[in-house]
């Protein structure tokens, strides 16, 4: 690792101020996937803000009939909140499937989304419940939030605050990993909100991605059979020594299928 | 370089590191707590696993100023006045280790789980171990441990009761 | 009798350390003054080194010193070993190309030791390490074992074709005759992966030169420390042995990869004495570990096995493929032959066998022992051929093997592949294996998973290995540098408390218990009055160390004749005792007593005498301590039924072992519970090679499976509840205590055993690891096919 200045601010406004400050300065929240990247030196802030110690960003309530989850708050407290067991079970089963127990008590929701690792759990729930992304900024849709491998539409001196999920009236989350990293080689999360089907896919791709037509055969008939015909492109799908994009076009209709089955 | 001060199995400690010291070299050089290892650079071995503030962590995946202020217990403060810990004990009765190293992380990781879910089901138990690898006992002898050490515990509790 | 000797579940000794974080790995250890290594690798697969500019690494802060392969060869230090010279089909003797501690003039992986920086602290010494300037002029490398040949490319330019030595076992003549009157040919061609070993301690070294004395003490992750005082002394150079101390501590796991002598404990320790005496600590990164530790496996067999129309086996017919990764590492020569051809009669009795061997450079890791060792691709290859060969003729898999065993009345029985069975009783293990798995309604089972959409298959694997390998000199004949006996010296104090001190080490198997357990037994003390010492050259008499599943058979056996040397002595002092002829004293349960009589001394008496020898048999020496070596006469033959079931989801390709049940004779048993844990390790790593494990290289020469990210490696949640049974089976006669070895068999039978249960699952056989993705592409291709039909 090489080093850096360490901070440790107690509020938002300090965070941001101590963002604003430094070029090369970058925010830490769990740091369960920045401290690996770190300690293999792929990176080199010049100082580090970690946001541990800001209370106000952590925290789960119910909100305008949905959640709403606090930027810092661990994947184990969404995974055992009783509030978001009774109001989305789908998201806390979700976190209860990041990682590994140790990872759930340091890895946070918006770490997780802010990184938008390829392969990580919570885009497809972000995408497919069609939440709102709350920075200290603005409010940001699902549908924009997510831009590209690691990649996001924060601004540099923006900070996640919290994501607020709205209730679906039926949601599953069904992942298929890897076998080495745990992480989702195909993760879809289907979800039926207000009647409208949205079914998010990570894992396959460089990003978070929508699969709209299963969507519009769901909107018909919320059944796994209604994805029979349900087609995807490989071509834009990843191709690695995990899983060739062939295979792994068919595992997203697969998880599909059974993220349906389990929603129903 | 930065002051970290933490309390580690009970003690209050203090220490000089640079901020990019992880918490797991705070306490094997400083500290010189040589019990909790690193097998991994990419945080999935958990032969690093102590208890953060209750919580098992992996200290290769965090730094030692993240603990400032924070309650850790190692693998060595897991005994309480020379008596072991039920799941130390259930290690040793039911032969789940061999080669030792990536027992005082599976231990800890173990006893976190048991803190949680004082009677695991074998599914339960084996999924929890997601985060700690061993290479030489197959994890059966390790899973029989926790088991039988969740009974003990149970027995325990009923005991008092 | 005592309480704890041989045959009873002994808690072990070592837990207590183990359980409280006391452990003492290399990696523990730190001493005042303490300097930091940090090797610069190669991150080429194949390049001319150019050039290499200290000054840059030389200025950062807190460097002590930068050294390189000139440097090494300026000191006159020499180069690292291949202790197994093997011979080709013609006679000559196999081709090498100089192996040196750090690169000179070329770098052959990725991986590969350029130079070390030595620096106050790690991260100081890594940081200079990326500032060191090497400049590399890249050339086209050789990654694929199948292209190692015609590559056009030489990895040693005086190794043409890469070929290190194609050699050859068993008699060709005989196989030809054999096959030209067969019934029925079965053909195979198969791959046995390369594996990343993956002990959880991560390699390590302190090197520590003391000027006073002008000797060197290394601490190292070693299976063998004498062997590594050896090769550090005799060729690499680093200092005369007596003037070379190496202690392996605890170490966390082996495996077979820390058996071999490496750059890196030598360079620190040597490095060491270059900054003055400091001591140099080196910890691998997991990172690295993967691409410096040797790996495993890594072959490519065509075989053939003939039969006759009553579907006995009458000849077969090997030829193997073998990756040598860029450098022959300290026992790589004998890893595909020697100890792999040997096996190849498996538990049957064919007749005639034939097999060439091929062993090729590559840019790739060095390649040798890994759990098995040879055996494990032997046992692969035979048992995935006779489960095929069975299904082609149509017989029961398990009935097949049965047919074509060894029977039980033929011990010793001479193999075509050089190797005498002393005994063994393979029916009776596949029967109970049988019995346990409830072969005979599996067809139910099956139905039952129809039904849930999902497909059951059952595997059977009936494996042989040979441990202990000896005598020493036909191990010798064969191109062996070394001798493979072992020693012991057992000492009585004054108090009647016994010190064993064993040259085995102990990295998991827990010799301080069974070793304990064993002459608690032969000289009747309590077992808490033992304790075993071993892995300090220091200390301990000249041994050659853990690997091979010996350290009992062998190891053991070396104690249990230093016991009798105590008993034979303890009887002259006891007869002067109890004023008795030396031939009537008789020794039993700790006790002399005198034939006939009520008459007795204790061990402890007997012992506490002969340190305060006032009244003591006129020329007899004081004390009690005795120390014997053991060359065993043949190695060991551990066999068994492994016995798998799966249950593959035919939408995903994912294999579930939904039941594994191994049965093993390993002859007499000293603690059962550590016999099933170490097949229990044994099995996970099979099922991890049989799965998910693979190394894979880019075409470049790049470890993509660098990391556990990329890596699989077997977790709780993947494996069963294992179903281990030790029958009490047939003692060996190669030692008298009859044990086998029991460390490597639940990794060599068990990759057969979950393949042919995926084979009768999907109808097709898949490369291992059988992965999900590859899985599922067979059920495709076979629903394909049989919709075409």
């Amino acid at each position: 690792m090489y080093n850096f200045t360490y901070h440790r601010p107690k509020s938002l406004a300090e965070a941001a101020a101590l963002l604003a400050q430094s070029e090369d300065a970058k925010l830490m929240a769990g740091g369960q996937t920045y401290l690996p990247t770190l300690k293999q030196r792929l990176a080199q802030p010049s100082d580090i803000i970690d946001l541990g110690a800001v209370a106000e960003l952590k925290g789960i309530k119910e909100e305008a009939g949905g959640i709403t989850i606090g930027a810092m708050t661990r994947h184990a407290d969404v995974a055992h909140s009783e509030v978001v067991r009774r109001v989305i079970p789908a998201l806390a089963a979700l976190a209860e499937d990041i990682g590994d127990p140790q990872v759930r008590h340091r890895g946070t929701i918006g770490g997780s989304i802010s990184n938008n690792d390829p392969a990580a759990d919570y885009p497809a729930a972000v995408v497919a419940l069609n939440a709102t992304v709350r920075t200290n900024k603005r409010e940001i849709p699902a549908d924009q939030f997510f831009t590209g491998m690691f990649e996001t539409a924060l601004e540099r001196d923006e900070i996640v605050t919290a994501v607020h999920f709205p209730k679906p009236e039926k949601a599953a989350y069904v992942k298929f990993p890897n076998p080495a990293s745990r992480y989702a080689v195909v993760g879809v999360f289907v979800a039926r909100t207000g009647g409208a089907v949205r079914v998010a896919v990570t894992g396959a791709a460089p990003c978070v991605f929508r699969w709209t037509e299963a969507e519009q055969a769901l909107g018909s008939s919320f059944t796994p059979s209604a994805l029979d015909n349900a087609g995807i492109d490989a071509d834009n799908l990843n191709n690695d020594i995990h899983a060739s994009a062939e295979y792994r076009a068919h595992l997203v209709k697969v998880m599909a299928k059974r993220a349906v089955e389990a929603a129903a | 370089m930065v002051t970290v001060s933490m309390t580690v199995n009970g003690k209050q400690v203090s220490g000089e590191v640079e901020p990019r010291t992880l918490l797991v070299e705070f306490l094997r050089y400083n500290l010189g707590l040589t019990g909790t290892h690193v097998g991994c650079d990419t945080s999935q071995c958990g032969c690093c696993v102590v208890h953060v503030d209750g919580d098992s962590v992996k200290s290769c995946t965090m730094l030692a100023v993240q603990a400032d202020g924070s309650s850790v217990t190692t693998i060595e403060g897991l005994a309480q006045g020379g008596k072991l810990h039920p799941v130390q004990e259930a290690f040793r009765e039911n032969h789940g280790l061999q080669c030792g190293f990536c027992t005082p992380g599976m231990i800890m990781s173990a006893a976190d789980l048991l803190q949680k879910n004082p009677s695991p089901t074998e599914h339960e138990v084996r999924e929890w171990l997601e985060g700690n690898l061993c290479r030489c006992t197959g994890y059966h002898n390790i899973v029989k441990s926790i088991l039988a050490a969740a009974a003990t515990m149970q027995g325990a509790a009923r005991a008092a009761e | 009798m005592v309480e704890k000797g041989i045959g009873v579940r002994v808690v072990r000794k070592e837990d207590q350390r183990f359980v409280t974080g006391k452990g003492r790995y290399t990696d523990d250890i730190n001493q005042p003054g303490q300097a930091y290594a940090y090797f610069v690798r190669s991150p080429h697969a194949h390049a001319r080194i150019v050039s290499i500019d200290k000054a840059s690494a030389e200025s950062m802060p807190g460097v002590l010193a930068v050294l390189t392969g000139e440097d090494c060869a300026a000191d006159g230090l020499g180069n690292n070993v291949c202790g197994w010279l093997v011979k080709s089909k013609d006679g000559s003797p196999m081709k090498m190309g100089p192996h040196p501690l750090l690169a000179q003039g070329k770098v052959r992986y990725v991986g590969d030791p350029v130079a070390v920086i030595v620096a106050d602290t790690y991260q100081q010494a890594k940081d200079a390490g990326e500032a060191l300037e090497v400049e590399y002029d890249v050339l086209e490398p050789v990654v694929s074992l199948a292209d190692a040949h015609d590559a056009g490319v030489l990895v040693h330019d005086e190794v043409p074709n890469n070929l290190v030595y194609d050699w050859e076992l068993g008699d060709k003549a005989a196989v030809d005759a054999a096959f030209a009157k067969a019934a029925h040919v079965s053909r195979i061609d198969l791959v046995n992966n390369r594996l990343v070993p993956n002990a959880m301690e991560p390699r390590a070294a302190v090197g520590h030169y003391d000027p006073g004395s002008d000797s060197f003490t290394c601490y190292v992750t070693s299976q063998n420390p004498h062997v590594h005082r050896l090769v550090m002394s005799a060729f690499i150079g680093i200092a005369p042995e007596h003037k070379l101390r190496v202690v392996a501590p605890d170490v966390g796991g082996g495996f077979g990869s820390k058996i071999f002598i490496y750059s890196e404990e030598c360079v620190v320790t040597w490095a060491s004495k270059k900054i003055g005496g400091r001591p140099v600590k080196w910890t691998a990164e997991r990172g690295e570990a993967f691409i410096s530790d040797a790996h495993g496996r890594d072959h490519i067999t065509h075989a053939e096995l003939a039969l006759d129309a009553e579907g006995n086996c009458l000849a077969l017919r090997v030829n193997t493929k073998a990756n040598l990764g860029a450098y022959m590492s300290t026992f790589s020569s004998s890893i595909p032959t020697y100890l792999y051809a040997t096996l190849l009669a498996g538990q049957y009795k064919t007749p005639a066998i034939y097999a060439d061997v091929q062993a090729y450079y590559t840019n790739t890791v060095p390649v040798d022992a890994y759990r098995g060792a040879g055996r494990p691709e032997a046992s692969f290859l035979l048992e995935v051929l006779m489960d095929q060969a069975a299904r082609e003729i149509g017989m029961d898999p398990a009935e097949f093997r049965r047919k074509n065993f060894i029977p039980k009345d033929a011990f010793p029985y001479q193999t075509p592949v050089a190797l005498v069975y002393d005994v063994g009783n393979y029916e009776a293990t596949l029967d109970e294996a049988l019995r346990l798995a409830d072969y005979k309604n599996f067809p139910a089972r099956r139905a039952e998973s129809e039904r849930r959409g999902k497909l059951r298959g059952i595997g059977i694997s009936c494996y042989i290995e040979a441990c202990g390998i000896a005598p020493s000199s036909v191990v010798g004949s064969l191109g062996a540098g070394v001798g493979l006996w072992e020693s012991a010296k057992v000492r009585f104090t004054h108090t009647g408390k016994v010190q064993v001190f064993t040259g085995t080490h102990t990295h998991g198997q827990g010799h301080e218990t069974t070793f304990a357990q064993v002459v608690a037994d032969k000289l009747g003390v309590p077992y808490e009055d033992v304790e075993v010492i071993h892995g300090d050259t220091d200390k301990t008499p000249v041994g050659m160390g853990t690997y091979g599943s010996r350290s009992l058979a062998v190891g053991g056996e070396a104690l249990v004749k230093a016991c009798n040397k105590i008993v034979e002595k303890g009887k002259k002092i006891a007869a002067h005792m109890l004023e008795a002829a030396e031939a009537d004293i008789e020794f039993k349960n700790g006790q002399f007593s005198v034939a006939g009589t009520d008459k007795s001394v204790s061990m402890a008496q007997v012992a506490f005498t002969a340190y305060v020898p006032h009244n003591y048999p006129q020329g007899l020496e004081p004390g009690l301590e005795e120390s014997a070596f053991f060359d065993p006469p043949n190695f060991t033959y551990p066999a068994g039924t492994y016995v798998c079931e799966v249950e593959v989801d035919p939408a995903t390709g994912v294999v579930q072992i939904v039941r594994f049940v191994a049965v093993d004779d390993f002859g007499n048993v000293v603690n059962p519970m550590i016999v099933e844990g170490q097949v229990h390790g044994g099995l996970a790593q099979g099922i991890g090679q049989a799965l998910l494990e693979g190394a894979v290289y880019d075409e470049g020469g790049q470890l993509l499976t660098g990391s556990y990210m990329d890596y699989g490696m077997p977790r709780a949640d993947m494996l069963p509840d294992f179903e281990v049974v030790t029958v009490s089976g047939t003692a060996c006669t190669a030692n008298s205590l009859g044990v086998k070895g029991c460390g490597e068999a639940g990794a060599i039978g068990s990759p057969p055993a979950v393949i042919n249960a995926i084979t009768d699952a999907i109808g097709v056989r898949v490369e291992m690891p059988a992965t999900p993705e590859k899985v599922w592409r067979a059920i495709q291709s076979t629903r394909l096919a049989r919709a075409a039909e």
